[in-house]
């Protein structure tokens, strides 16, 4: 029937080694899952874990900061951010280019913001740019059809609404750093951190919760359904211990100077105000200063971003007679009525340490001595206390540390002794250094909140860390922690040497260098100061005649009311064509006077003396 | 001619048969799981492949009963039937997926390329049979069958389907070999076409282009063509040893697999059995191919022997390749997985394919 052809031998040959073949294909192909899913298995799980579940962040609003009657001083608003869905815009190129002009960039500035993000998961959105100014908004808004892909999100954004009030304080936020991101696990790139001031050091109170929604989605990222939610916690409000209305007249009464001027309560620690001018606006800083801004201000010579109230460093000068004054007395150095002579001069080894005064101030006491500002008064006596004597009474005011304010970058000056200049310098100290510390001048310099804090303790024989948040508040109002004074030491002096001094302070401002601070009704302690910057030479120069930035600090330091002071200041003026009488005691009297006004307007009880 | 020899009853083709209808089952679980996101339990595409699969059986029946020497005689029409069909589907096809495949038949549409796949086969082994074996397969004897392996080819190509191109090819090529085609001609022959490849590659289209290239470096464009790819093997890795569990499987839930209910439902099932139900599949299918081989071998006769190897062979390279792009050994080419695709024309062709092998093995001892 049919032409039989029996099996071939080479075509069963050939099924057997196929046979064979076919079960090398396979165990090779089993080797191939077995990579796959035992080998690498866990990372594939991990992967499309991360496929299926995407995560939308809801940041927290940040905490606001209020001043000691509630004023507000930082808040957070909603801002509008413009973002883009690549995926969403059918022609990206084109929206790229609509968009750029709208938002004020370059097409390249635009397409850099998309770049940024790349790596992103898919249809997840882009930030083009934060905080849109109102028309940019309206333009997106109203142009919306041109722009498949792009929308625009409401984010809490930071407002000063003060400028640069308090900036140096304050700080400000911008956008985290890779190397910020790496170190804390909970943050991600594009969040907002506090960068500066109060806003880095209090982030952790500030900050709040983030909140977010766990969303799947499907491999187009359509979102299918919200997982899992959690609410964003808003961040607490924190309670400054600052007066804005003090502070802002102390800016005033500084004007176009640049300096500092340090108000605390010496019974506390509060910081009243806090002014270190020339100042900046942190408003610039949120979502992201722009690199000419930035430029202008790390170059400019004033050194606007320099917080002068706590990183300037300057020799205190004149002001510093207090702390050897007390330490004189205390040491049995001299007694009230020990007298020294001045001819205007001392002449000290081979070396001539002239008194300010070129007659000379004759023959005075301690008490005549401050009020005065003897420098061969000082001269004498802390020669004989010693370099290390001094050094040690200075560290009670609170020279040489840190105070610990909690702004963060404080620097903490320099109260040289005999064993800081051999570490230093491998030398052993000169007697003749000695006369030029007990002058505040040398190696000595501070920070003019290291002043006020000097000043205060003078005022009540104990120093306290400076206070700058009194308390932190719930958004709801309720009390989430507060910040109780803290003494940071006592004076170890007796009450008998505090009263000499004090008196001898006020006697400066009601009839010796600092009667320019003097108020009409209410009793002042204070000390000027004139710190050089570069060594006199032969003849002196009027300021005028310097190059501003060779000109001398002035410094006026006060605490007020004498009897029972509640405030204590410090008013430095950078390169003042002036010494501290006359230039930096008028600033702190307007200071003063706007303080005891301000009290009067609050409590309705006028502090007067007589 | 549809007389049932009792003898052959007796020789009934038990073990082939349990494991095509074994494979067919976990090939309807699995589609039911592929299509379940879409709220029912059940899903049409189930419905429409067991249907199928029903009208398999009945065309499983007819191609035992029908002695496969007689049909033999008929292998220049019935190929000549299914080379107009490849030709009327560039004419008139219906579209799907951005290729003509079918060709409505009435209600239906039937895929021809799927059944040119058993035609060739028989059409080889028709013109083989002679010569298996003996020195008489020259190469002047092989170039009217060559013709008649690339013009189908082509015409699949054209749709395009680049995938049932290469499962056709690829059984032709089993058939050639096992004809005992000379393995120096082989040699020769890939040290001619070889350096042609890069050319070739000129000559495929856009998105085949991109494919080879994501094979060669699928992280390279995670979130355009290479995705499948990617998505696939996270799939099927996911799975890890033990699986995510039935119906479970997240990265076909959610779509994130391509044609998840047919090229690439071996990831859905190992994403949802892990390797150890990959491991059992891959021995059903190892199994069902060596059970094929040992039909082809115990012929009574060089055509049964050719044609049980080729039809063993087209399935064996459908599931080796499949398997192998979906884990992303080979790059993908869009085949599908015999038996466990959906896919009404595929599982028609694959029972009938069974039916001949059973045919073969049944016949074994008749004359």
């Amino acid at each position: 029937m049919f032409g039989v052809h029996e099996v071939s031998p080479v075509v069963r040959r050939r099924v057997s080694l196929a046979m064979t073949f076919a079960v090398v294909v396979v165990l090779l192909l089993g080797a191939r899952l077995w990579h796959l899913q035992v080998l690498h298995g866990e990372e594939m799980a991990a992967l499309s874990e991360n496929n299926r579940i995407r995560l939308r962040r809801d940041p927290a609003t940040r905490g606001r900061v209020v001043d000691r009657y509630g004023a507000v001083v930082i808040d957070s608003q909603a801002s509008f951010d413009a973002v883009l869905v690549p995926e969403d815009a059918r022609d990206l190129p084109s929206v790229v280019e609509t968009l750029a002009p709208f938002l004020g960039q370059t097409t390249a500035e635009t397409q850099a913001a998309l770049d940024r993000a790349a790596g992103r998961p898919a249809f997840q959105e882009v930030t083009i740019k934060r905080n849109l100014a109102y028309d940019e908004v309206a333009a997106i808004e109203t142009h919306q059809v041109e722009l498949p892909g792009v929308s625009l999100r409401v984010t809490p954004s930071r407002v000063y609404p003060h400028g640069p009030s308090l900036a140096h304080v304050l700080g400000y936020v911008g956008e985290v750093t890779q190397e910020e991101v790496e170190r804390h696990p909970n943050y991600r790139p594009g969040d907002v951190v506090g960068k500066a001031g109060l806003e880095r050091q209090w982030e952790a109170d500030l900050r709040g919760v983030e909140g977010g929604q766990q969303i799947e989605v499907d491999a187009l990222g359509r979102e299918l359904r919200v997982l899992d939610e959690a609410e964003a916690v808003p961040g607490h409000t924190l309670v400054l211990s600052v007066d804005l209305a003090l502070q802002e007249a102390a800016e005033r009464a500084l004007g176009d100077n640049a300096g500092a001027v340090v108000a605390l309560d010496p019974r506390n620690g509060d910081v009243l105000a806090m002014v270190s001018e020339p100042s900046f606006d942190p408003n610039a800083f949120t979502g992201g200063i722009k690199p000419a801004l930035w430029r202008e201000l790390t170059t400019h010579p004033r050194h606007p971003l320099n917080a002068r109230a706590t990183q300037g460093q300057y020799p205190p000068g004149s002001t510093f007679k207090i702390i050897v004054a007390a330490a004189a007395l205390e040491e049995g150095i001299v007694n009230p009525f020990t007298r020294i002579g001045c001819p205007g001069y001392l002449a000290f080894g081979n070396h001539t340490f002239r008194c300010w005064k070129h007659g000379g101030h004759g023959s005075v006491n301690v008490h005549d001595a401050l009020v005065g500002s003897c420098d061969v008064f000082f001269y004498q006596v802390g020669s004989r206390l010693g370099v290390d004597t001094i050094a040690r009474y200075a560290r009670e005011f609170g020279l040489g540390a840190p105070t610990g304010i909690e702004i963060g970058n404080e620097r903490s000056g320099l109260m040289p002794d005999s064993a800081w200049k051999k570490q230093r310098f491998k030398q052993p100290w000169q007697k003749g250094e000695t006369l030029s510390v007990a002058i505040g001048q040398g190696a000595v310099t501070a920070t003019p909140l290291q002043m006020a804090e000097a000043v205060a303790t003078i005022a009540t024989g104990v120093r306290y860390q400076p206070r700058l948040v009194q308390r932190v508040e719930a958004i709801d109002g309720s009390l989430v922690r507060e910040i109780p004074p803290r003494v940071a030491a006592k004076l170890e002096v007796r009450d008998t040497v505090l009263k000499q001094v004090q008196e001898a302070l006020v006697d400066v401002v009601s009839r010796g260098t600092g009667k320019n601070a003097k108020l009409p009704d209410i009793a002042v302690g204070g000390k000027t100061g004139t710190s050089q910057v570069v060594t006199i030479g032969r003849t002196r120069l009027k300021a005028s005649q310097m190059k501003w930035n060779q000109r001398d600090h002035a410094w006026f330091v006060a605490f007020a009311p004498a009897e029972e002071p509640t405030i204590a200041i410090a008013t430095l003026v950078e390169h003042a064509d002036g010494g501290g009488g006359a230039v930096a005691a008028p600033i702190a009297k307007e200071v003063l006077k706007a303080y005891f006004r301000l009290q009067e307007e609050r409590t309705g009880v006028r502090v007067a003396q007589n | 001619m549809l007389r049932i020899d009792r003898r052959l009853l007796a020789h009934i083709e038990w073990p082939l048969l349990v494991l095509a209808l074994l494979v067919t089952g976990v090939g309807l679980l699995t589609i039911l799981s592929a299509t379940f996101h879409d709220g029912h339990l059940v899903s049409a595409y189930v419905v429409r492949q067991a249907t199928w699969a029903g009208l398999g059986l009945i065309g499983m029946v007819l191609a035992i009963s029908i002695d496969y020497r007689t049909l033999n005689r008929y292998a220049y029409p019935i190929y000549g039937l299914l080379l107009l069909a490849l030709a009327l589907v560039l004419v008139m096809g219906v579209s799907g997926g951005g290729a003509r495949r079918w060709l409505g038949v009435g209600a239906v549409a039937l895929q021809p390329s799927e059944f040119m796949k058993v035609g060739l086969v028989l059409l080889l082994a028709h013109i083989l049979h002679r010569w298996a074996g003996e020195r008489r397969l020259t190469i002047r004897r092989l170039i009217g069958p060559g013709l008649l392996i690339v013009v189908p080819m082509l015409l699949i190509l054209k749709q395009p389907d680049l995938g049932t191109a290469i499962a056709l090819g690829m059984g032709a090529f089993t058939v050639l070999m096992i004809a005992g085609f000379p393995v120096r001609l082989l040699v020769i022959a890939a040290l001619v076409i070889g350096p042609l490849l890069p050319y070739g590659y000129h000559h495929l289209k856009p998105y085949q282009q991109k494919r080879l290239d994501n094979f060669i470096n699928p992280q390279a464009d995670r979130l355009g063509s290479g995705y499948h790819a990617l998505q696939s093997q996270i799939a099927i890795g996911s799975g890890q040893v033990y699986g995510k569990g039935y119906l479970k499987g997240t990265q076909n839930q959610l779509k994130f697999l391509p044609e998840q209910h047919t090229d690439f439902i071996f990831s859905v099932y190992a994403e949802e059995w892990g390797f150890a139900g990959a491991a059992v599949l891959l021995v059903l299918y190892l199994a069902l191919v060596l059970r094929g081989a040992s039909i082809a071998f115990r012929a009574r006769d060089n055509l049964g022997a050719l044609l049980a190897a080729g039809l063993t062979g087209t399935i064996f390279w459908q599931a080796v390749i499949n398997v192998g792009m979906t884990s992303g050994a080979l790059p993908v080419v869009g085949i599908t997985l015999p038996f466990l695709s959906y896919g009404g024309s595929s599982m028609l062709a694959l029972l009938l394919s069974v039916g001949l092998l059973m045919n073969i093995s049944m016949r074994r001892h008749t004359f």
